[in-house]
């Protein structure tokens, strides 16, 4: 969080937002990871649809997964019909 | 709403927050009172959210709400929706005076209140939204909560506002449809979400939604819809209902209980769903309601 | 932006009254207030204006001061110019939310009926109401007259606006808020002139979506506060101009602080609101007697005016000063304030600082020369507090 201000030229005048949270990888945060397994997706939109983060972007092809912002909750993994998604400790 | 933000892995409160914005779109003026969304949002001068966003005291979500409105109108911009978004602890009990207040007044506003069932932001303190049966670190298991939830549904219902619903981060097409209804509707519209936590509710991140399927399916929380504080109908009607005991088994904070405290426990889902159908004129077991608005029982 | 003087519209109205007719003149646009004695009339008025059209305003009936306060809130924030009026318990209950208003940098203008803090329940004239939210950020005008505080409602609005923190005018329980006075009420176009519509930087606009009031971390959160003293500090210069601009407007001159017969005064009276006639009267009696009295009227408050303070005061020996209202343990909170302003001053003058009138007890003229007579022939003026008016109580020990 201590870099938050940094990012701005200016300090605002009052207590307002100047900018969005882009800066803040989320994706640092996690232990697990999740991917999706091309050949077996079928397109469905339930990983996209159910993910907190808004962190798969899915426009009828296959989902992809931001890793930059994607926390590992699992929620995908759990939901998906097809349990084509892996759920498994991540390899730093 | 922007990725980067400060919500827990798997929280139920980010995804309501996604889905309650994709109905009502940018032309949308929220107030936010302490609650997590106060620091979901993210430290200034950053934001996830991509509308204007007044964040207030905790008492404060519906007169704040109730302020920018009456600004709106007198400044011709009354196409913009308001919204007061909320916890359980900023509605069912620090903030139920205003709320009530600007329910009676037929305030024209959306009113949605984000369910986590205990003081989530400031560690998992007990609130009157907290369920019968759950631990939290001021009703330790050895003393658990012992009153029942607080029906704010049937109290707004008491009010005679125009629009109450109940929505599940489970059922996203009937959150989306309820959200987008109570956007084309004039005054007060009270919309109550539950958004399971599973730091507070000791469950897994990756559960999150299937514990907010099984609130729905196990009838806890019924998904409804109440015209004026009188007609009742429900949106879901689960075919083959769950025992509330698979939705208890995947929280750790219901995990002392034992089998009698259970088995009361779907003694008043059961009490509590009789009542309901009763009112929306429903089987009380069975098939969807003959309602063309009404979504079948998603698996 | 001075404007031409226009003529007088004179009627007679009680002091609540003229917190409205101000409110009207300065075309507000939400109101959100809760009824209190002594304070009611102001809002009735303001509903039956909103009611018949005079005013077009929005009104929310709201359920308590907080959320009247946060209603005024919600609705500077935006856009729309915001009032309402409380006293006392009210004023109390919305304490957390006038720290709020002034930290969101609102121009939210609120009437203040002084009247004491229960227990026991009281509703007369006391003003620890009002100074107890001096730490708040908001800006405090005291009024001694009903003119002063219809004119005070302009003011406030167009100063608020310019340093974007919010004001209280303040005005005394039934002896000002009750009592009738003749008051010129001027034209709706003299006050547009002094007055122009509330058109702030910053406001919730889905055209420029941003959010306000985030969780701040400890480094930006004391720039914001060190932002808001300098707004609060460069709020005088605004007052002086705001008065002048008043002045050519509608021909009445108001000051930080009201002086009379002060020039060549020995000793000065120094206290506020409608106390301040009695002073007056006080300072020509004294003044008959041989004393060479004069008195100084404190009406901005919030911020404090030091350098008019010391400029004004170092002409007298002696201050005597009245506060009709306490901080326990410290004295008389005008008093305390008087001393910080003046405290290293060379040649500033002994204090002697008076508490009477708590409650809306009685206090009268010849108090008023009783005190400036002690003080004058005090040998030393160490006291913290001298209380006067008290009927058969023993002194406190030590």
């Amino acid at each position: 969080m201590g870099d938050a201000l940094k990012t701005l030229p200016d300090f605002p005048e009052i207590s307002m937002s100047c900018a969005d949270t882009a800066y803040n990888k989320t994706g640092q945060w996690r232990v697990m990871r999740p991917a999706i397994d091309a050949a077996k997706c079928s397109r469905c939109g339930v990983c996209w649809k159910f993910c907190p983060d808004a962190a798969i972007a899915f426009d009828g092809g296959l989902p992809r997964i931001d890793y930059e912002y994607c926390k590992g909750c699992g929620i995908c993994a759990e939901e998906c019909p097809r349990a084509c998604i892996s759920f498994e400790f991540e390899e730093k | 709403m922007h990725p980067g933000h400060l919500a827990c892995q798997g929280c139920g409160a980010a995804l309501a927050m996604r889905y309650a914005l994709k109905a009502l779109g940018p032309d949308t003026i929220m107030d936010i009172p302490a609650c997590c969304w106060s620091v979901i949002s993210g430290p200034f001068p950053h934001t996830a959210l991509n509308v204007p966003v007044y964040h207030t005291a905790f008492e404060t979500a519906a007169s704040t709400a109730a302020g920018i409105r009456a600004a709106l109108r007198v400044l011709g911009r009354e196409r913009t929706t308001v919204l007061a978004w909320a916890g359980d602890g900023g509605t069912f009990d620090i903030g139920l005076q205003a709320l009530s207040a600007a329910a009676e007044r037929n305030d024209d506003f959306i009113y949605a209140v984000y369910d986590n069932e205990a003081y989530m932001n400031t560690g998992i303190q007990r609130s009157s939204a907290t369920p019968y049966g759950a631990w939290t670190t001021t009703t330790p298991a050895e003393n658990f909560k012992q009153r029942p939830k607080k029906d704010m549904v049937r109290i707004m219902a008491a009010h005679r506002i125009p629009y109450i619903a109940t929505a599940s981060v489970a059922y996203p097409e009937d959150f989306i449809r309820k959200f987008t209804r109570a956007k084309a509707l004039k005054g007060m519209r009270f919309i109550h979400i539950l958004a399971p936590c599973p730091v507070g509710w000791r469950a897994q991140p990756q559960h999150t939604i299937k514990i907010a399927r099984l609130a729905v399916r196990t009838r806890l929380f019924p998904l409804l819809e109440i015209e004026d504080g009188v007609r009742w109908r429900l949106t879901v009607n689960p075919a083959n209902p769950r025992p509330v005991s698979e939705y208890l088994a995947l929280q750790g904070r219901f995990k002392h209980l034992t089998t009698a405290q259970v088995e009361s426990i779907q003694e008043s889902v059961d009490r509590n769903w009789g009542d309901v159908a009763a009112l929306a004129g429903a089987a009380a077991v069975g098939a969807a309601p003959p309602d063309a608005n009404a979504a079948a029982d998603e698996p | 932006m001075a404007g031409p003087a226009t003529a007088p519209q004179t009627e007679v109205m009680m002091g609540n009254h003229a917190l409205s007719h101000g409110a009207l003149r300065s075309r507000v646009q939400v109101i959100a207030a809760y009824p209190i004695t002594p304070q009611t009339q102001v809002v009735e008025l303001l509903s039956e204006m909103c009611a018949s059209g005079r005013l077009a305003a929005e009104y929310i009936k709201v359920e308590s001061e907080h959320s009247a306060m946060a209603a005024c809130i919600g609705a500077a924030a935006a856009g729309a110019r915001s009032f309402t009026a409380t006293s006392s318990q009210g004023l109390a209950l919305m304490h957390e939310l006038l720290h709020w208003a002034a930290g969101s940098r609102l121009p939210v203008v609120m009437g203040n009926i002084n009247r004491a803090m229960g227990p026991p329940w009281n509703i007369w004239d006391d003003q620890t109401d009002s100074l107890a939210q001096r730490d708040t950020g908001w800006m405090q005008i005291y009024c001694a007259d009903n003119q002063e505080v219809l004119d005070s409602v302009p003011i406030a609005f167009r100063v608020a606006e310019r340093v974007m923190l919010p004001c209280m005018i303040v005005l005394d329980a039934f002896i000002l808020s009750h009592t009738a006075e003749i008051v010129d009420v001027r034209s709706q176009a003299a006050v547009d002139a002094f007055l122009p519509p509330y058109a702030p930087r910053w406001r919730l606009d889905v055209a420029d979506p941003r959010t306000f009031g985030a969780l701040t971390e400890p480094e930006p959160y004391y720039r914001l506060r060190f932002m808001l003293e300098g707004a609060m500090q460069e709020a005088l210069t605004h007052f002086d101009e705001a008065h002048a601009d008043f002045a050519a407007a509608c021909g009445r001159r108001y000051d930080a602080i009201e002086c009379y017969r002060h020039e060549d005064a020995d000793l000065l009276i120094v206290t506020a609101g409608a106390l301040a006639g009695n002073a007056r009267a006080a300072v020509d009696r004294l003044r008959e007697e041989g004393l060479a009295a004069g008195l100084l009227r404190i009406r901005l408050f919030r911020p404090f005016p030091v350098a008019r303070l010391r400029a004004l005061a170092t002409r007298a020996r002696r201050l005597c000063v009245l506060d009709r209202n306490i901080s326990f343990g410290a004295g008389g909170i005008f008093a305390q304030e008087i001393r910080s302003a003046l405290y290293g001053l060379p040649g500033a003058p002994e204090i002697r600082g008076h508490v009477a009138g708590l409650g809306g007890a009685e206090v009268t003229t010849d108090m008023f020369c009783d005190m400036a007579r002690e003080t004058a022939r005090a040998s030393s003026c160490a006291d913290l507090v001298v209380w006067k008016g008290l009927r058969d109580a023993p002194q406190h020990s030590a």
